[in-house]
């Protein structure tokens, strides 16, 4: 690391620059991960709310009445396909298949969106049945929880049309594959809060 | 990115993960039966006992979460000079307190409110 600077900077390396220092390069992707662990504390927190209030259903329909598991299966499996192929688009990235990534990225997008369309299909149903956020404090934490998550993909979303119309424009740039990259962070980890969702809200929820 | 970067500092210095074909099919088959069982445990009514369901349910998604860290998010003690392993541990110890603590909190306060008598029940929730 010290040769390098001399190389670049042509002067002696200074002093005070020892090996314990952290690298001096661009720390977006450590700044973006430090980003999603305060989202971890949002979600662990509405975790909390829905561990402690879930049960509490006013004389309203509970977990075990309103909640469709098939439909979280289907749901489930998008999000989970929407993840792998996000990784092969991050594989074609690194291979410079600019064609072969936007289409594997197109198709991430789309089954993302089906995740989104579907969660809002629920949320439809489960309003027309009178069973909305203001019926009881276990629809209030469900649809905060679930909300918050849906927002959070629909946001993903929005932002890989944005990199996509970017990438398409200016290609495989150092900056574009910087925000790939952490956009590549921000899709996975919705997927593993999901994992939190579908086990604890849903699954464990129509047990208890 | 096999080419240095524009600070002067080559790949070695940043380790950035790229993954692998095999890492991220690895990653699709373990997270998908990590996923068949407990939906199988629950709407195929396994177990009578459902405590014992939503126990197996939990620590199967734990073990799922961390099959997402290790392949898709390719969270190592490497990645970016060990800096997010440090910063995932601190999340992690966080959210056991929050979680745990809020749960624990709770859960005695509800016991402590019971019974009620029956005149009360209705306003109950």
């Amino acid at each position: 690391m010290n040769a390098t600077v001399v190389d670049t900077a042509g002067v002696a390396p200074t002093a005070f620059l020892c090996h314990e220092e952290p690298p001096a390069h661009n720390g977006t992707l450590l700044g973006f991960w430090i980003y999603l662990m305060s989202d971890c504390f949002i979600f662990a927190s509405l975790f909390a709310c829905y561990a402690v209030l879930g049960t509490n259903d006013a004389g309203g329909p509970s977990a075990a009445q309103i909640l469709d598991l098939p439909g979280l299966a289907v749901n489930t499996a998008l999000l989970l396909l929407s993840s792998v192929t996000f990784g092969f688009a991050m594989l074609e990235m690194a291979r410079q298949r600019k064609r072969a990534m936007l289409a594997w990225l197109a198709v991430a997008g789309l089954l993302a969106a089906g995740f989104v369309g579907l969660e809002l299909h629920e949320f439809h149903h489960m309003i027309e049945a009178g069973a909305g956020p203001d019926r009881s404090a276990f629809l209030s934490s469900f649809f905060t929880l679930v909300g918050t998550h849906g927002l959070h993909v629909s946001v993903g979303i929005l932002w890989l049309i944005v990199l996509m119309v970017q990438l398409g424009k200016f290609g495989l740039t150092e900056a574009n594959i910087r925000r790939l990259r952490c956009l590549s962070m921000f899709w996975h980890f919705l997927d593993l809060v999901w994992v939190g969702v579908f086990s604890f809200v849903y699954l464990a929820g129509v047990l208890r | 990115m096999s080419h240095p970067t524009a600070s002067g500092h080559g790949d070695d210095a940043l380790h950035v993960h790229q993954g692998s074909l095999r890492g991220y099919l690895t990653g699709f088959v373990l997270a998908a039966i990590l996923t068949a069982i407990p939906f199988w445990l629950v709407m195929g009514h396994v177990f009578d006992n459902r405590w014992l369901t939503i126990t197996l349910v939990l620590l199967l998604a734990v073990v799922q979460i961390l099959v997402h860290i290790v392949y898709f998010l390719h969270l190592d003690t490497h990645s970016e000079g060990g800096w997010n392993m440090m910063a995932f541990i601190f999340t992690i110890v966080l959210v056991v307190i929050v979680l745990g603590a809020s749960i624990w909190v709770m859960y005695n306060e509800n016991s402590l409110m019971m019974p009620m008598s029956p005149q009360y029940q209705h306003s109950e929730g």
